[in-house]
């Protein structure tokens, strides 16, 4: 009963978080005292932050909350640092080989050999094989397989890498984006990022709001 | 095979009628009595071979082996063109209907491919075939032209004499009334112009290419139900009940029904049995079920190795020879089940035909068991069975059925669902990969001894696993005194001058089942032999080319040739660069020689095989194209297994792979460069289709010690990922 | 349902669920038959066709998805690319059981008509996913390397 509470507070928290980042001034969600901590299934929501007073410390443990879901392998499998996405909660290497090429895979194997629009369960057994438009590969300087979460958050800030995004693009990425809905709605047979998309977004968004300090 | 003894011809209508005539050989065939032991008794009235020559010039081999890739169609009629100086535009080949008496297996008895003997077997068979028909149009020519039959020559389809000359098809009906040649002459091998010839067009290339090929999954028939089967997921499982409402309920079902197998599910499409399929609940009774995982069958194989067995080969006192050796090695082998899993999943076409019977359209390769089953399974007689024999999409032993698995689940659900419709039996990749009939799990002992002048001196070798021919037809031929020939193959009679020998078998039972896989026994026991010998001759400071030379030389000349060849086109004393080693083995098996020498180099711990330089000595290369595809397919697949293949029984016995992303097939970039040589011969020609495989994994495994300093005594080397 | 699908240059209208997989529209309802079914879960590239000139595994592509693209068979190849590939392999006699054959055609095409001159690496990756258990690699790579020749100049 508890939970189901804490659920429907958190998820009405990061809504508010999602319409406050329309505009372009970014303002933090409000920080309730005490009856508002809380996470959505398994990442915590901006309020559990609240109570960091200092604006590097909070905004550095903000982006340590943001890793959950940007190390996760839903989100890291196609964010490589080097040739190839990979697959799985292991995050093993994709079968088939796949190559990054021009960052839809190569010619005669693009990603959508195989990718289509949207997850499509497999019609010979359970499963599914995962599907958005358009599916493609994070160009390899917004790769973060193998970093930390301190050499990400430099990384994830330099628009010399991140292609070109202010601050606010981020978050507007990280809230809005299609590809990056996926990892909530991965398809039958794979488990989904911790939280969801708009506590993903809010976490993002307070982030910047304490000034985009990264983890020491 | 020896000279002709009776020859007949038969002029029985040609598929259908059609004009022009047919040409039947009878050799002698030493049957296979009911108990094993091979007779000598010719089967003198049976005609077992066919040549058509239409009146369209057009010239029909029937191939009384299925077609799987390894390429009977293209070999059998290059024999028979060779000697009928056919114009190889003009040939074409089909596979022979169902008929053991005309195109028995001499071994087994029954219609047959295995074994690599598909041109062994067919090659007098189908010279003679070419040579008789030649005769009869030569006859019926001499006849029209007045001419003697000795003054016309045959050139490329057309009959010549002086100024006058005519296709083949224009004495098609003419030479049907001549009577055969009883011995017709045969070509010298100096004579031939297409056994030999290295261009010579296959025949299936062109229709493979532009998928217009006929494969059983291909066949469509009106009012056609497609049949898919909820099969166990232990092995021995039975069916306890199932729930079919919901399956029942999809689009498109039409039926479910229990059968041996499993439950089925009937579609009026694939998609529809399919989703059927997918929610249909079944119980399953797992009273009788293998519940030990792999590895603990691995375990229990391993400790029963530490018994000498049923003795398969013996000489000398290995155990007199061990206690004096002045160094010993010993080891011990897991080697895991495989699927075979061939590109086409399982499949056949089943109709009601006039008359009670019915068709079936499949690509059988124990053509006479699955007659013989499907027959029974729908109550009728052999004769009342029409089998239509199909290009199949690739085998590797899995379609050679000693019990007719899938034609017998075919042949049940089209009787469960009345036997009055045509159904297509389709298996899924899932039920292929988990269905069984997997190349037996073995484990193997080894302890070796050297005397103090580095002499391998003692060689014992206890080899464990389940036969494939427990309680088949093959039992008797294939297990004699307790020695399975399938599983102790290649390690019974090692090429290796060695005093001191003894090797034997437990033979094991289980629920699992199990079957041949591409060079059978030669899988294993060939890697055990050839990474055991050559960690031996490291012992002794010997170098593994000419270590083996030495022991090879004398006992096994021709698989000899092979190594030397390998290794000079390896330019195996040659520097490499430091990250890459090579690795030798030969194997001889199916009567044929070949080693191998692969390039390795280690990648993220796993080994990347760069290039392999394969000697093949099969005898007379009567298609050298085709073989050397077979060595290059051989080396493939075999390396597709040895790098990433094991099927796992996990905790409970549960079946742990499902499909080719757990189930990992070599790709195109991790295809080594292939070069073959092969070897000239005069000898009687010997297969191809399994020789090629053996040596590709001890030859890596070699390669991968000497740059890991640790042997690979449990394959494969990179684990399959399980999902 | 009825649905609308333009193949190999003709729209053809076949009775079947949104959800369906194009390989069983292809065979089970328009009966072309050169697409192979080999895995179902995309891993084998045997049912390869073309959408819109770019590889596709027909098994994961439900048929509702193909409104407005042009669908093209290994029925429907045509073109200097496809006759080019077709003589390669011709040459080469690559195929051994052919199962996986037609997917592979289909690859080889899809491969060439983006990139004419493919290095090594660039036929190794566009092969990735598509199995052969015969091994016909060798060949494969072989023919692939001789049609890149034959076209264009």
């Amino acid at each position: 009963m508890w939970n189901a509470l804490a659920r429907a507070c958190a998820l009405a928290l990061g809504l508010a978080a999602l319409a406050a980042c329309g505009g372009t001034e970014v303002s933090a969600p409000p920080a309730p005292e005490n009856d508002g901590p809380s996470e959505i299934s398994g990442l915590k929501t901006p309020a559990a932050f609240a109570g960091i007073e200092d604006d590097e410390a909070r905004a550095a443990a903000l982006f340590s909350e943001m890793t959950k879901v940007m190390f996760h392998p839903r989100c890291a499998n196609c964010h490589p640092r080097d040739g190839g996405p990979r697959q799985g909660d292991d995050m093993s290497p994709h079968v088939p080989q796949v190559v990054r090429g021009d960052g839809l895979g190569a010619p005669g194997m693009e990603c959508t050999a195989c990718h289509g629009a949207s997850n499509v369960a497999f019609a010979t057994s359970e499963g599914s094989i995962p599907g958005a438009e358009p599916w493609a590969l994070a160009p390899a300087s917004m790769g973060w397989i193998g970093l930390d979460a301190t050499a990400l958050c430099a990384q994830v800030k330099d628009e010399s890498r991140n292609g070109g995004r202010s601050l606010a693009d981020l978050v507007d990425h990280n809230t809005k984006d299609h590809l990056v809905n996926w990892a909530w709605n991965p398809g039958d047979g794979r488990a989904p990022a911790p939280g969801d998309q708009a506590t993903f977004g809010a976490l993002t968004a307070a982030w910047v709001e304490a000034g985009a300090h990264c983890p020491g | 095979m020896t000279a002709v003894q009776q020859f007949n011809t038969t002029r029985r209508a040609f598929l259908g009628g059609a004009g022009g005539f047919v040409v039947a050989v009878t050799l002698p065939v030493r049957l296979r009595a009911q108990g094993g032991a091979p007779g000598d008794a010719p089967r003198p009235f049976d005609p077992n071979a066919f040549v058509h020559v239409g009146a369209d010039d057009i010239v029909t081999v029937l191939v009384k082996h299925i077609e799987f890739g390894q390429g009977p169609w293209t070999g059998l009629a290059t024999l028979v063109a060779e000697e009928l100086d056919a114009d190889w535009s003009k040939v074409r080949a089909e596979h022979a209907p169902s008929d053991p008496k005309l195109y028995g297996d001499p071994g087994f008895g029954v219609q047959i491919t295995g074994g690599s003997a598909s041109i062994r077997t067919s090659y007098d068979l189908m010279r003679k075939a070419g040579a008789a028909a030649r005769g009869m149009l030569v006859a019926a020519a001499a006849r029209a032209w007045n001419a003697p039959a000795s003054d016309i020559r045959v050139e490329n389809g057309m009959l010549i004499y002086g100024d006058k000359s005519a296709s083949f098809g224009s004495f098609a009906d003419a030479a049907a009334k001549e009577a055969a040649p009883q011995d017709p002459p045969l070509k010298a091998p100096a004579d031939f112009r297409y056994i030999g010839n290295p261009d010579l067009p296959k025949l299936d290339t062109a229709a493979k290419s532009t998928g217009a090929a006929m494969f059983t999954l291909d066949v469509y028939r009106d009012g056609m139900l497609t049949a898919v089967v909820r099969h166990a997921d232990k092995f021995g499982a039975k069916v306890a009940g199932f729930d079919a409402d919901a399956a029942r309920a999809v689009p498109g079902v039409v039926d479910v029904r229990q059968i041996g197998s499993g439950v089925a599910v009937f579609g009026r499409n694939t998609y529809a049995a399919l989703q059927g399929r997918k929610v249909l609940k079944v119980t399953w009774d797992e009273s009788r079920a293998e519940t030990r995982s792999s590895e603990q069958i691995a375990t229990d194989w391993l400790a029963a190795s530490r018994e000498r067995g049923a003795v398969a080969h013996a000489q000398g006192d290995v155990d007199a020879a061990l206690a004096a050796a002045a160094t010993t090695l010993d080891a011990d082998y897991v080697f895991p089940f495989l699927a075979h899993a061939p590109m086409e999943p399982l499949d056949a076409v089943i109709a009601p035909a006039e008359g009670g019977g019915v068709e079936v359209w499949l690509g059988s390769q124990s053509v006479t068991i699955d007659h013989q089953t499907i027959a029974d399974a729908c109550g009728i007689g052999m004769d009342k069975v029409k089998l239509n024999i199909m290009l199949a999409g690739g085998s590797f032993g899995r379609r050679a059925q000693p019990v007719s698995d899938f034609a017998r689940e075919a042949a049940e659900a089209f009787m469960a669902v009345g036997g009055d419709k045509p159904v297509k039996l389709m298996w899924t990749r899932e039920d292929d990969i988990r269905g069984g009939f997997y190349r037996p799990l073995s484990g193997h002992r080894l302890r070796g001894g050297l005397d103090a002048d580095g002499r391998i001196v003692a060689w014992e070798h206890v080899v464990v696993g389940q036969s494939f021919a427990t309680d088949t037809p093959f039992e008797s031929m294939l297990i004699q005194d307790g020695v399975d020939g399938g599983l102790v193959e290649g390690a019974s009679e090692i090429p290796y001058a060695v005093p001191n020998i003894n090797v034997s078998n437990h033979i094991m039972r289980g629920p699992v089942p199990v079957l041949w896989w591409r060079s059978v026994g030669h899988t294993h026991t060939g890697y055990v032999v050839e990474t055991f010998i050559d960690e031996l001759l490291e012992k002794a400071g010997k170098d593994a080319v000419e270590g083996r030379l030495a022991l090879m030389s004398q006992k096994n000349p021709r698989l000899a040739g092979t190594l030397r060849k390998a290794a000079e086109m390896a330019d195996w004393r040659a520097a490499r660069p430091a990250d890459r080693a090579l690795g030798v083995a030969s194997v001889q098996s199916f009567g044929s020689y070949v080693t191998q020498v692969a390039e390795v180099s280690m990648a993220d711990g796993a080994p990347k095989v760069h290039k392999v330089w394969c000697a093949v000595d099969c005898g007379i290369a009567v298609n050298p194209d085709i073989i050397a595809a077979q060595m290059e397919g051989g080396i493939g697949y075999g390396l597709s297994a040895i790098l990433f293949n094991e099927l796992q029984l996990g905790q409970g016995g549960a079946i742990m792979q499902s499909n080719f992303h757990d189930y990992r097939s070599l790709k195109l970039h991790e295809m080594p460069e292939v070069d073959v040589a092969i070897i000239k011969s005069d000898a009687a020609p010997t297969g191809v289709g399994e020789p090629g495989l053996p040596p590709i994994g001890p030859a890596v495994a070699n390669a991968v010690r000497k740059l890991t300093g640790e042997p690979v005594r449990r394959p494969p080397f990179v684990r399959s990922m399980t999902a | 349902m009825a649905i609308s699908l333009k193949v190999n240059g003709e729209t053809r209208s076949v009775d079947a669920a949104a959800d369906t997989p194009l390989l069983w529209v292809l065979r089970d309802e328009l009966r072309l038959t050169g697409s192979k079914f080999g895995c179902g879960i995309a891993q084998c590239g045997a049912c390869t066709v073309h959408v819109d000139g770019q590889a596709r595994r027909s098994c994961v592509t439900p048929v509702g998805s193909l409104e407005g693209r042009e669908v093209t068979t290994i029925e429907g190849l045509k073109g200097d690319v496809a006759d080019a590939v077709h003589a390669a392999w011709a040459k080469h006699d690559a195929p051994q059981c052919g199962y996986c054959q037609s997917g592979q055609v289909m690859t080889a095409v899809a491969l060439l008509e983006r990139t004419p001159k493919p290095a090594p690496a660039d036929i190794d990756a566009a092969f990735a996913g598509n199995i052969c258990r015969c091994a016909t690699y060798v060949r494969i790579r072989k023919a692939v390397a001789d049609a890149s020749d034959t076209i264009g100049g």
